[in-house]
């Protein structure tokens, strides 16, 4: 039986990048906010020190700072007539585990989706027409624009201290930026990376082909930087030891790095480690969340009351918390009703290696977001006519540490061991690298979460179940611009290449991205999406539903920075209104 | 100590994390760049090697298996040499061998290769099962366990079980072969300290320099090859390598001498 707790004003159930921002704004405004996290503390000092930060095996290969299958996976299917079986292992997407989250191991490649990618489909019909979309697309406008979120991804670029060329001043095209985004107010916090030689040989090549090149927005911080909350963070030594790793230097932003120091000392906020929440307990009424439910790490279940529940928790624990939970209707694709575990997507990436016989990367240097790129060929960009398909992605050239593990390219046609192998990697380790294409996935009817009739978690709870493959949409797009990409590596001078566009089903196997997106969509019509513009379950109104969950598709970018500004969006409309007055904000 | 005390534990240490620079924690001043060169002398090569996992008869096979995948050659040592075979007994004892932090309940149908691992089997059972079945086949075929074929033989035996040719009563024998090769690689490129990459025989092969320096320098010279002698964990801990404020290796340069960066 739970023991019930004095009641609080707010629980964020995940202790990652938005569950910290909301903890932070919201116990400033003298609200008491519990944090509740299934994983662990960890912090710079005490766990990622030198030299063990700096373990391939350990970290890349062993998981240490992802998500405990153990306790609790998913199932995954290709499709709806398969039957899912569990994901024993991790491998084509790395959540993670323990205060700070997944934004403790990614990369801190910080982008602003497009002000297309908000508006994907009405802007599709009104450019090229409905043939232009698949029949089965669920792809939507989020019911929110680029221009309300600007000052949001403004305040999140801030805060992560991101390091950038702005290339749309208000509207003026900046040389050295990215001319294709959105307009911003100011220029980025710090200045951008230094371009490594696989950066400079890769921007040459692509400027000769008429293409915009520029240095990938960063959160691996270009100077020390102290931000709005007075944290300050170090400054990136470009060690080459970003994702899946912990950064040593306190130089990647992360909820450690910008905002845990200053709130732990806020007596308002309380954080449980190793605390997982099973359960949102609703009224009678199915209206209005009363409390949440807990298992600690003895073993105990507790109940924790509170006004205001926000799931901050990575997109797949969102999405299976509201099923588990009751909030909203579930998604049935037969009937094509309901909408949490709707509008699942992911990333659709392919790949160029470039094999050069004269020429020396050390690859083994960089950063996570230490890149140069184009966005030419993402969004709508560039003309879709007659091509078939929708969307695109950004093509770049990253130098982001080449750990031997995990990179030993060999020019396609090697034999995969033996002597034969073990020459072609000592040849190329030094003479290679990768372009990633890293392209946009749109949403489908067939695409989605839901509960496994079969497999169970650790506390007897179902697990989620995916059911995801990509559409002919997305192969097309990932065709089109791998085989630009495979043009720039050409120019680049590279004498070999594996020219690797997104082909066959998806496999869950391989690592691709850990961008999934989806199944607690947001929109403008509570059919077709889970929360409301601001976040906001449309059914049990205080509760909020923030990540990556709430993106109705995902777009041609990485989406921490998206998540940031739908944070402080989300933020806002609940300190400005739904404190005031707590109801449906939309 | 009381949730209560607990908690006000973890909030004293992310408020001495925010007083104190990151990575001021590591840091014992090495001893001089001549001592340095002295770290590649206890070879461990000559010390015994408890193997606590596996048997003989299975660190025979993979001892035989691991040279071919990583063959010695003139380009240096292979798999064997570098000590993969105590590498992998050693993933095989601890959490990775026992699937540790991965899910293992049933049911266990095959499932379809995008699903992926499926198999009731943890990793040291697959390489029990994997083994023994091999070497009743070569047993069968050749008369011979595997350790004690011709070397052509062995890499006739490995491409069979590679290509699925080789009929295993336990395991699917691609799924056997790609976790011995997936193991291999992992055990000649990683840390030395999990007795694999011995004498950083793979680091050394592709020039990776290991824990990392302060490159903040480097990155910008293009094209200019970066030479390092690799250092390790251990050389760290053990105080081989000199390390800067922060931790990091200062790396002796393989051309000149000189600290690199």
């Amino acid at each position: 039986m739970a023991t019930k707790l004095k009641p609080v004003d707010v629980v964020t159930v995940g202790v990652g990048l938005t569950g910290t921002i909301l903890a932070k704004e919201l116990t400033d405004t003298g609200l008491k906010v519990v944090g509740l996290e299934r994983g662990g503390w960890r912090d710079t000092q005490s766990d990622f020190a030198m030299p063990y930060a700096h373990d391939e095996l350990r970290y890349a290969r062993r998981h240490e700072l992802m998500q405990d299958l153990s306790r609790e996976t998913l199932t995954f299917r290709n499709a709806t007539a398969d039957t899912a079986l569990p994901m024993r292992y991790m491998g084509s997407f790395l959540p993670g585990e323990g205060v700070g989250g997944a934004a403790v191991h990614w990369n801190g490649v910080t982008w602003r989706f497009l002000p297309w990618d908000f508006e994907t489909r009405s802007r599709t019909l009104a450019r090229y027409g409905a043939a232009q979309l698949a029949e089965d697309c669920t792809s939507q406008d989020w019911g929110v624009s680029y221009d309300e979120l600007e000052p949001h991804f403004d305040r999140f670029e801030y805060l992560y201290g991101i390091c950038g060329k702005a290339g749309n001043l208000k509207g003026k095209i900046v040389d050295g930026g990215n001319p294709f985004e959105g307009p911003r107010a100011r220029e980025y916090p710090n200045p951008p990376m230094k371009t490594s030689h696989v950066g400079a040989i890769y921007a040459k090549a692509a400027k000769e082909l008429g293409y915009h090149p520029f240095p990938a927005p960063s959160a691996n911080m270009t100077r020390p930087y102290t931000n709005p909350y007075g944290v300050t963070l170090g400054a990136c030594v470009y060690c080459g030891y970003c994702e899946r790793f912990g950064c040593e230097m306190g130089a990647k932003a992360s909820p450690q790095t910008t905002v845990l120091p200053v709130l732990m000392k806020n007596p308002n906020y309380e954080l449980r480690t190793l605390a997982n929440v099973i359960k949102v307990n609703l009224d009678s009424e199915k209206k209005r969340a009363v409390s949440v439910t807990y298992v600690d790490s003895r073993g105990r279940e507790f109940e924790q009351p509170a006004d205001l529940i926000l799931l901050t928790s990575y997109v797949f624990s969102n999405v299976k918390l509201m099923l588990v939970s009751g909030i909203g209707k579930p998604y049935d694709p037969q009937a094509n009703t309901g909408v949490v575990g709707r509008n699942y997507a992911y990333q659709t990436n392919g790949n160029v290696t470039a094999f050069f016989e004269d020429k020396v990367f050390n690859q083994f240097m960089g950063a996570g977001a230490l890149s140069m790129m184009i966005d030419d060929l993402d969004g709508d960009n560039f003309d879709h006519s007659g091509l078939g398909f929708i969307g695109g992605g950004w093509i770049g050239a990253a130098s982001a540490g080449a750990r031997p593990i995990d990179f030993n390219p060999v020019p396609q046609g090697t034999p995969r061991w033996g002597g034969e192998w073990k020459k072609a990697v000592a040849r190329y380790y030094n003479r290679a690298f990768g372009i990633t294409t890293h392209g946009a996935c749109q949403s489908y009817r067939g695409n989605y979460l839901d509960l496994d009739p079969t497999y169970r978690d650790a506390y007897g709870l179902p697990l989620l179940r995916m059911t995801f493959d990509f559409r002919p949409n997305e192969y097309k797009m990932s065709d089109y611009i791998t085989k630009k990409a495979a043009e720039i590596a050409k120019a680049a001078g590279a004498v070999k290449m594996n020219v690797n566009p997104r082909t066959g089903k998806y496999n869950i196997v391989p690592y691709q991205s850990t961008h999934n997106t989806g199944g607690a969509a947001m929109g403008a019509d509570p059919k077709t999406s889970a929360v409301n513009r601001f976040l906001q379950s449309w059914d049990v109104h205080n509760v909020f539903v923030v990540g990556a969950s709430a993106f109705p598709q995902n777009g041609g970018y990485n989406p921490t920075g998206t998540v940031g500004a739908l944070t402080f969006h989300a933020l806002d409309a609940i300190k400005s209104r739904y404190l005031n007055q707590s109801g449906p904000l939309a | 100590m009381s949730e209560k005390s607990r908690r006000n534990f973890l909030k004293s240490a992310a408020a001495l994390g925010a007083a104190i620079p990151a990575g001021a924690a590591a840091q014992t001043k090495a001893p001089s760049h001549a001592d340095h060169g002295t770290h590649a002398a206890p070879k461990g090569a000559a010390q015994p090697r408890p193997y606590m996992f596996l048997s003989q008869a299975e660190v025979a096979f993979i001892d035989a298996a691991v040279s071919h995948l990583i063959p010695k050659d003139e380009l240096g040592p292979g798999a064997k040499e570098a000590g993969v075979t105590y590498f992998i007994d050693q993933q095989l004892f601890g959490g990775y061998g026992s699937m540790a932090r991965k899910y293992t309940q049933g049911p266990w149908p095959e499932g379809t290769p995008q699903q992926g691992y499926q198999s009731p089997l943890t990793p040291a059972g697959v390489y029990r099962a994997g083994i023994r079945d091999t070497n009743a086949y070569c047993q069968k075929t050749f008369g011979k366990t595997f350790d004690a074929l011709a070397r052509a033989q062995q890499d006739e035996v490995l491409k069979g079980l590679d290509g699925g040719k080789i009929e295993l009563e336990q395991v699917r024998p691609q799924f056997f072969f790609n976790m011995l090769l997936n193991n291999t690689i992992e055990g000649f490129f990683a840390d030395p300290v999990y007795g694999g990459n011995r004498d950083k025989a793979g680091w050394k092969l592709v020039g990776f320099p290991g824990v990392a320096a302060v490159y903040t320098t480097f990155i910008e010279k293009h094209n200019v090859p970066y030479k390092a002698q690799p250092v390790s964990i251990a050389d760290i801990t053990g105080k081989l390598a000199q390390v800067d404020e922060h931790g990091h290796p200062i790396h002796v340069m393989l051309d000149d001498g000189k600290a690199g960066a």
